[in-house]
């Protein structure tokens, strides 16, 4: 009887190749379950899911747009590894991306009439700025009052929100605007370059290359990295190797809010070019998804950061030609996210079935 | 009516990489205490498991009171009257005493009259339990007290004891066996899980030896001695194991004064003004019951809690109580503390990687911060060669290795790194005797190379036979040291339950 | 400032505030066992579109609240099944329920965007919330299921080798803490606000997940927790009302800027937190071992 019964047990040794195979199977049932959902609101599902999912990116334009979205997906993403690795709850990227914004957009406004080749490296840099230190903010509540960071990095998100919603309403609006709640636009050298004419994809994405080959050295190569991830795994056991607890909590969330707010002034600098309300369709949270979907691996985030980009500009198509509302892309985001975890059973554990003796 | 109230035919039970029971057989006789002996991994606690429902055998059948004992669930036992108390108390820290007990009946009677029911047996047995307490607050004795309450509040026929005196004092143990005695005079019968020779002789009627997951044998205590029990427990004899005291030198290594540590939390026992010293080559134990500050001292001498009251930390004449676990162990002192899973080492984590998290001056696995990972794959491989740990290759998972091998694993890390001084906590606790006896000789072996070795443990004898001097914890204070070859075993039990 | 405008505040306060009571204490049951579940915002949110869907269809109030009791008896299974059985992370399962929910609400109610309903009296629900609150008290620290909730929360280990089935007693407690954060929601979309709009739950569901945090996992503190927050929303909107020379944006932040001031006062005393919140909070529990 026992014989047939599967059984769950614990693997002995990290399987590299269910590390590959665990993302897949979740996107397979992502796809059944939303071809299910299509048909149940009537749709056909092969016709719904190739909008979805195959002729966006079916032009040189489309493709560009689907780097355009992954860019900031990517790069928060690889910023929220180091504070996932590190069992931190970082959960207000979209807080640290809307102050990077606000901060670099803010120099942008400032220097509006002047030129010169050094400004958009100095947005750069207070946009890192302004990020980083909204989310040294939830880390220092943690390490010196142990609060929760999940609820207080959420709470800033809209804080921030209202902040910048202040500000393009009162003193940065745009005068000559009329009642648009929005700020001057950019002058030419406070914009990202694009890469290739007539393509919005731009600099950026250079720069998130670069930044997640530097975060896979760290992450694999360096004693920074192991401490992440030791101190993720058991607190008490990185005490005994005497690592710095709230040194590495605040250094995540510092690394994690520059990231974010690099992303945020890449988007106000990039393909916005001024600062107004909805500068960000969520990037902050749904970078979680592309995270745990690239399981915290830079190389597979960058492979989750196109797949989730690929849901944004579906359910753009979706709603144009299908009707549907855009918000289906989030039923994606979330079936899969939960797909992905429901399927990493498999990481830690082997299902067996029968006996081993 | 057969003889036996319980009768077990050829239960076996198999998990995926061991036959933890092998056709186990006996019987166990009406109002006696009955022995299970055997050492860590027998299978007694599989077995034991089997019998109380919480997992299900694969062959086999327990013949209770003349009928097929068919059990799917604990509740199902307690009420046919098998109740048992777990070698880790299964109380619930943050409940009160009353609610811990409420928890172990199992009508759906009204809130009322369960209260009205612990205060009846409270009265009945004369136990002195302050119901309205939380169990955090209780000591171990009072802990096990509760536990045996919540158990005899369903009138078991059959009580299993779980290695019942792991955490008890010498005292304690001796007011456990006169309420173990009254008990069968109840008519309840016990089967007492043991590995401890000498409890057995004293407390039980018969025994059943196990070994390797099979029954070597089952016999009246009669004849039996500790030493003739032993080896049919281990099946073959272990090293003898010998100190040897000319290797100390007249030098002080290891020094510390006056230490205090307020927690101010439930959880914490306070440490009160310890001083103790080791000199070169010297092994010093700390003995006491659990939960008398050990985790709290270990912790402050591996420079995992920096923040003490007041005191001194000496080691070779310098102040280290302000130094990290890292910065001591640039120093060369190396820790290794009670937890394997999740405090030695990480279960997540490959071998390879966990031996990363022992970083010395003088292994030189980091440099400028890059991994060295040559240095760290040749430093693994030589650990699990020397210290003959079992397991597939460096890149096994700590979590899959067994209690023996990882502690093995640990400990070769610490020594593999030359310390001149180890602290070491409980270096044996929960693993096979074969593993036991190669670390305590590997802990001798090492002080005779002249590095000064501390260590703290609850298992007196093995203090008595590896340790040159002794000193005993109690309540988070520490008593005079006393020389192990003319001690006073009468004088050493008493200060372990707090007696002068 | 007369005594008619004092009762009218008062009057606001008890009927905004009643839905973060509901969507606090299904969360402090759930979080009792042992579970944390962050989806609450994505529960309340489908729970306000299904009740609202149904009533315009139906047009009957008793048939949308309890399908949208049934739409949070689905979300928080869907929870379950992946928290307890597949043993997945609870935050990273929460998080993906809340974002689930988001989807599926705006996607469900487009079509009903503006549409009119008639709203029922929040009074009821009021009155409910507050008998609520006392029954779960009553049931934590005066029955035996109670208590078995709380002792599989505190050790699911120690539960298991007693007997209790922990997977069962958790099950409910998540359903239970669904079923009350799809109230929340229903009364948002049929009392509070009738009418449907996107994400129009205003993130209580993640102010309630601060207040059980701010209650220390007691059941009455529910109640001074989201009265709290209840009176600074209220507040802030009627001093931006009475037209003080603040940017209405400042105001807006309050209840977000007030729930980070509370969780440090309340965080800050580390043994408190310690002492109170289950043992066994978003640890997983695998039978097997």
């Amino acid at each position: 009887m026992n014989f047939f019964l599967p059984s769950i047990v614990l693997r002995t040794q990290n399987s590299s190749s269910v590390n590959f195979l665990v993302p897949l199977i979740a996107i397979v049932f992502t796809l059944l379950t939303g071809s299910l959902i299509f048909s149940l609101l009537g749709f056909d599902p092969i016709y719904s899911l190739y909008t979805f999912f195959i002729s966006p990116i079916s032009s040189l334009y489309g493709f560009s747009e689907l780097l355009v979205k992954a860019t900031p997906l990517a790069l928060i993403a690889i910023g929220l590894s180091y504070c996932f690795k590190n069992n931190i709850y970082n959960i207000g990227a979209e807080g640290q991306l809307t102050m990077g914004a606000i901060f670099g957009g803010g120099v942008a406004i400032y220097f509006y009439n002047v030129e010169g080749f050094w400004l958009l490296p100095l947005m750069l840099l207070a946009g890192v700025l302004g990020g980083s230190l909204w989310a040294l903010i939830p880390a220092l509540l943690k390490t010196k009052f142990n609060t929760n960071e999940i609820l207080t990095s959420l709470m800033l998100v809209y804080v921030a929100t209202f902040i910048l919603d202040y500000l393009v309403v009162g003193p940065w609006k745009d005068p000559s605007g009329f009642s648009y709640p929005k700020s001057r636009p950019f002058n030419e050298s406070a914009r990202m370059p694009e890469l290739f004419n007539g393509l919005r994809v731009h600099f950026g994405l250079v720069i998130t290359l670069i930044l997640i080959f530097i975060s896979w050295f760290i992450f694999s190569k360096t004693i920074f990295g192991f401490q992440l991830k030791v101190s993720g795994l058991s607190i008490k056991a990185a005490r005994f190797a005497g690592f710095n607890q709230n040194k590495l909590i605040i250094s995540a969330f510092i690394i994690c809010g520059g990231f974010a707010g690099l992303a945020g002034l890449g988007e106000v600098s990039g393909p916005i070019g001024l600062l107004y309300r909805d500068i960000s369709p969520n990037y902050g949270f749904t970078a979680i998804i592309v995270a745990f979907l690239g399981r915290l691996h830079p190389i597979g985030i960058i492979f989750s950061s196109l797949i989730i980009a690929l849901t944004y500009l579906g359910a753009e198509d979706a709603q144009i030609f299908l009707q549907i509302p855009s918000a289906v892309g989030f039923i994606f985001q979330g079936l899969l996210l939960f797909y992905l975890l429901g399927a990493e059973l498999l990481i830690n554990y082997k299902i067996q079935f029968g006996k081993i003796s | 009516m057969g003889q036996f109230i319980l009768d077990i035919q050829n239960i076996s039970k198999s998990f995926p990489r061991v036959k933890a029971n092998n056709k186990v057989s006996f019987g166990v006789k009406k109002n006696t205490v009955h022995a299970i002996l055997g050492e860590n991994g027998a299978g007694k606690s599989t077995f034991v498991k089997i019998l109380y429902g919480l997992i299900k055998q694969d062959e086999g059948k327990i013949i209770y009171k003349n009928n097929e004992l068919k059990i799917s669930s604990p509740a199902e036992a307690r009420k046919v009257g098998i109740g048992m108390i777990f070698q880790h108390f299964s109380l619930f820290e943050s409940l009160t005493v009353r609610e811990n007990l409420m928890l172990g009946i199992d009508d759906y009677i009204s809130y009322k009259k369960l209260e009205i029911k612990i205060e009846n047996l409270i009265q009945k047995y004369k136990l002195t339990l302050d119901l309205d307490a939380p169990v955090i607050s209780l000591s171990s004795g009072q802990k096990q007290r509760v536990e045996i309450v919540r158990v005899l509040l369903q009138n078991p026929k059959i009580l299993v004891m779980d290695e019942p005196t792991s955490v008890l004092s010498p005292q304690e143990v001796k007011s456990l066996f006169i309420t173990l005695n009254a008990l069968v005079k109840d008519e309840t019968t016990i089967l007492y899980i043991t590995h401890k020779l000498e409890e057995v002789i004293t407390i039980c009627n018969s025994v059943t030896i196990m070994r390797d997951g099979e029954v070597i044998e089952t016999s009246s205590i009669g004849s039996n001695t500790a030493k003739t029990l032993a080896n049919k427990m281990l099946g073959k004899n272990l090293e003898e194991i010998s100190k040897d005291f000319s290797a100390i030198k007249d030098q002080i290594n290891f020094e510390v004064n006056n230490l205090s540590c307020k927690f101010n939390d439930p959880f914490f026992t306070d440490i009160i003004n310890i001083s103790f010293k080791v000199n070169k080559g010297e092994i010093l134990g700390i003995a006491g019951v659990a939960g008398n500050g050990q985790t709290e001292l270990m912790e402050i001498l591996s420079g995992e809690n920096l923040n003490i009251e007041s005191g001194k930390i000496l080691y070779n004449n310098k102040r280290i109580e302000k130094l990290n676990p890292q910065q001591r162990r640039n120093l060369s002192i190396s820790f290794v503390p009670e937890d394997r899973l999740g405090h030695s080492a990480v279960p997540e984590l490959s071998l390879n990687e966990n031996t990363l998290l022992s970083r010395f001056y003088n292994n030189k696995f980091t440099k400028n911060g890059l991994i060295q990972k040559k240095i760290l794959d040749d430093h693994t491989k030589s650990i699990i060669n020397l210290f003959n740990v079992k397991c597939l290759d460096a890149d096994s998972n700590a979590s899959s290795l067994s209690g023996g091998n990882l502690q093995k694993y640990v400990i070769g890390r610490e020594i593999l790194s030359e310390p001149e001084l180890l602290i070491i906590s409980h270096p044996t606790w929960g693993i096979d005797a074969g593993a036991e006896n190669f670390i305590r000789q590997s802990l001798i072996k090492l002080s005779k190379l002249g590095t000064s070795i501390i260590v703290i443990s609850q298992d007196l004898e093995e203090l008595i036979q590896i340790s040159h001097k002794l000193s005993i914890i109690y309540n988070g204070t520490l008593s005079n040291t006393f020389n192990t070859d003319s001690i006073d075993i009468e004088k050493v039990g008493l200060l372990m339950g707090g007696g002068k | 400032m007369n005594l008619d405008f004092i009762i009218g505040i008062l009057e606001i306060i008890l009927i905004a505030t009643t839905p973060l009571v509901f969507a606090a204490i299904g969360e402090l049951v759930t979080e009792k066992s042992g579970v944390l579940n962050l989806g609450v915002e994505g529960m309340m949110l489908v729970g306000a579109v299904s009740a609202f869907v149904t009533l315009v269809i139906s047009g009957s109030y008793f048939l949308a609240f309890l399908i949208s009791i049934f739409s949070g008896i689905l979300m928080s299974g869907m929870f379950a099944i992946l928290v307890l059985y597949l043993m997945t992370n609870q935050i990273a399962t929460g998080l993906a329920l809340t974002i689930f929910g988001i989807g599926l609400s705006s996607m469900i109610g487009k079509k009903y965007i503006g549409t009119p309903i008639d709203g029922l009296s929040p009074w009821f629900f009021v009155l409910i919330s507050f008998v609520i609150v006392f029954i779960v008290s009553y049931f934590f620290y005066k029955t035996k299921s109670g208590l078995i909730l709380r002792a599989v929360g505190e050790s699911h280990n120690a539960a298991h080798a007693l007997g209790y089935n922990v997977i069962k007693v958790r099950f409910i407690a998540i359903i239970f803490g669904g079923s009350m954060c799809a109230l929340a929601g229903s009364y948002i979309s049929i009392c509070y606000a009738p009418m449907w709009q996107e994400g129009m739950t205003a993130e209580r569901g993640w102010i309630a997940l601060a207040i059980v945090v701010f209650s220390t996992w007691k059941p009455e503190r529910i109640l001074i927790g989201a009265y709290i927050f209840g009176g600074v929303t209220i507040l802030q909107m009627n001093l931006q009302a009475l037209g003080i020379r603040i940017p209405g944006q400042f105001f807006n932040m309050a209840p977000y800027v007030a729930t980070i001031i509370v969780l440090i006062f309340i965080s800050s005393n580390k043994l408190r937190i310690k002492l109170s919140a289950p043992a066994s909070l978003t640890i997983p529990f695998f039978k097997g071992k």
